[in-house]
Parts: structure tokens; sequence; C-alpha cells
């Protein structure tokens, strides 16, 4: 899912807009795999899969296979349908620069909402 | 005029709020019972809109929505600027009591959602006697801190964005798309630090936990309505409130968020409509 994120997120200038300043790279982990995510003026320029050794990036979203599969769900069930959803039931964590991921929290909401548009 | 115009009329009411002058914006709608409505935190009276112009409604309730002081186009008081704003329990009961007393709503039915929907249940016990009943949207005795409101007014971060971001979550995925991001847009629209000045009394000073066995519907019936789909002031907090209240009437609302009567209005109208008229049934 992650892995389709430059062409969900390009070619939709509704996302695109809202990380318009953004140049950064940022770490999701879905379980135990691992996305280094770098966007550059919105747009998402490259997802590299892991491992990873010793990578740098902003900040990182971490949560589990299943809460992701429950968050990329079409229609999501009510307590798996945003970002902060999941925060608030502790089903993911922030890591790292919590400043520049509440800049664009818009952006980084509809980013990683972007792959329900696959889903079933 | 070629333009169709609403029936709803926006007013400024000069106002003494804490001993100080204020210019206080309000918009109404319809005769007879007053129905006094109470937005979200860091939104504004925008956001009852579709209330204010249900024809149905109106009929029989004169409905009124304000903005609270430094919200929307209600200004903060003079010298404003050097002090953090910090809404208490204390400021939002005396504001919507003044604001009921000097609009001459007699006995009024009390509608607020999210912080609002907080202190309905705070005048269920304060001031059950003046008021006809009590209607809480999005209700929860207190409110869990999952986030730090911090980041919603930092000189490096837009406010305006993150503010919207945190209400855009907030709302049902089914909800229309053009009614959840004009809900978006209010709370871009937010003065600096008044969004998080309102989750001070939501999210720390306002628990009311403690007191909810002392409300008694019998003097003030009390409605709790709430969306599915907030994670804030979710079914599961406004049932724990209502369990500890005898006689509170709790309706879950089915594919709706946070703010029902903004991001879904037409859904929203369809559960608050034969709330209202029990209300206007049940009680002189």
């Amino acid at each position: 899912m992650i892995d389709k994120l430059p062409e969900l997120v390009n070619a939709d200038p509704a996302i695109v807009r809202w990380g318009r300043q953004m140049n950064e790279t940022f770490l999701v982990e879905v379980g135990e795999a691992q996305y280094l995510v770098t966007v550059r003026a919105g747009r998402i320029e490259s997802v590299e899969k892991g491992p990873l050794v010793m990578r740098a990036w902003t900040f990182a979203i971490r949560a589990s296979a299943d809460a992701w599969s429950r968050f990329w769900r079409r229609v999501p069930e009510p307590g798996w349908s945003d970002l902060f959803a999941l925060l608030r039931r502790g089903d993911v964590r922030f890591e790292g620069d919590q400043r520049v991921l509440m800049a664009y929290l818009l952006y980084l909401k509809l980013v990683l909402a972007a792959p329900r548009k696959l889903a079933a | 005029m070629t333009a169709r115009i609403e029936q709803v009329v926006g007013r400024y009411a000069h106002l003494s709020i804490e001993g100080k002058p204020h210019r206080v914006y309000f918009e109404e709608a319809g005769q007879g019972i007053p129905l006094l409505c109470l937005h979200t935190a860091g939104s504004d009276g925008r956001q009852f809109r579709a209330v204010l112009n249900d024809p149905g409604i109106t009929q029989h309730y004169r409905v009124v929505a304000f903005d609270m002081p430094w919200h929307g186009k209600s200004s903060p008081p003079a010298g404003w600027h050097m002090a953090d704003y910090e809404l208490t329990t204390t400021r939002y009961t005396d504001l919507i009591m003044t604001v009921a007393r000097e609009l001459d709503l007699h006995r009024p039915v009390v509608m607020g959602c999210s912080i609002g929907g907080r202190i309905v249940l705070d005048l269920a016990f304060k001031h059950a006697r003046e008021l006809r009943a009590l209607v809480g949207l999005q209700s929860s005795a207190f409110g869990t801190r999952y986030y730090d409101p911090y980041w919603l007014n930092h000189a490096e971060v837009h406010g305006g964005q993150a503010c919207g971001a945190v209400a855009y979550g907030l709302m049902s995925p089914l909800s229309p798309e053009a009614e959840r991001w004009e809900t978006v847009w209010h709370y871009m629209q937010g003065g600096p630090g008044v969004f998080s000045g309102d989750l001070h009394f939501y999210q720390v000073e306002g628990d009311i936990r403690a007191r909810l066995g002392e409300i008694d519907t019998a003097v003030c019936p009390l409605y709790l309505l709430t969306g599915e789909y907030d994670y804030s002031a979710s079914p599961a907090d406004t049932q724990a409130a209502a369990a500890k209240i005898k006689g509170a009437k709790v309706t879950i609302m089915k594919g709706l968020g946070h703010f029902p009567m903004s991001e879904n209005p037409e859904a929203f109208l369809g559960h608050l409509r034969p709330v209202l008229e029990d209300i206007r049934s049940a009680t002189p």
C-alpha cells in the first residue's frame, strides 16, 4: 500500500497542495516493514522499503499491520477512520520532530489515507 | 432581488461579560421556544446554519446561535493582545447565561456540541430550573488529552492548517465532502490560540465526572446525541456519562462524526427534529 503512494498522491492536486512547502523524509512502519518516504514540494519523490540501516528521518509513524489494514479500508469503521483516531486508541506512535509532523498534519492525513482508493 | 435570501438574520449585541464590554455576534431565525445553540471549540455559529434554516424547526422555535467572544465575528475584549485566552467552566457558564438573559431567551432549550455538549451537563445541575431542556451533542464528562494542543498555537506551525487538520479527522468519512470541508474552513479561520484555549476547559479544567449524579432530569430533561465516528467524544464516552445520569436519553447517530450539525446537516436534522418535537410536547 505505502509503495503505491507516489502514483496515489502525485496525481492528486487536492493532496499535493497541502504539502507544497514540505521537503522532508519520514519513516512509516507497517508492523515490521519499514518504508522511508521522501517528499519534495508536496510530491512523493520516493518510497524505499527496508530493512533500513542508520537512515535519517525527520519523524516516524509506527502502527501494526492490522491497524493499518483497518485504517485502509475503503470506508473504515468508527475508531479507525483517521490518523488521530489511531492515536486516541494508542494504536499509532509518533516519534521524532513533532513540530514538522503537526505543520503538515493535514497533508499527512490525506497522504496516509490515500491507499483507501485501492481497497476493494 | 433575485438572490435567494435565507431567513437567518445576523446582529451584534453589546454585552458586559466579566465586567468588560463585548460586541457579540449572533444569528437567529424563527419564533417560539428559545433554542440557544453553542458551537464547538475553535469554531463559530455557522455550524448551526442548517438548524437556523429548517422551517419545521423555526416554525416552533426561536433559534439563536452566537459566536463566543474570540470566535467568528465576536471580537475578543480590549486588551486581548496582552494575555492568553483560556476558557473555564465559570467563564463559559456565565457567558451562556448572560446571552440568554440579555437576549430575552426565557427558559431556553440549550443545545451545545463538544465543549457545548460538556457545558450543558454543567448547566444541567447549576441552572436546571432556568432551562426548559438540554441537548448535548458529542457530550462527554471529561476529555482525554491524546495529542498536545501546544502545537495548535505555535509560530512555526500554521495554526489554521493544524486546527483544520484536527477537525477534519473527527468527522465521518460518510459525511458529504462539501459540508466536511465547510466545517474545516471554520476551523481554519479561528484566531491564534483560541482552539487550544477552549481545549483548556475541555481537556483540563472542565472534568465533570464527579458531579453527574447531581443532575435531575425530572427538573430539566436531558437529551444526548452522539455521532458514532467521533473518537474524541466517542459513543462510549457519552454512554459512560449517561450511565450516571438517571433519565438521560441517549441517541447514537450512525454515520456521523464530531460535528453532526455541520458535517452532515440533513442526517443530523433527522435526529434533532423528533427531539425538539418531544421537548415541545412534553414541557410547558
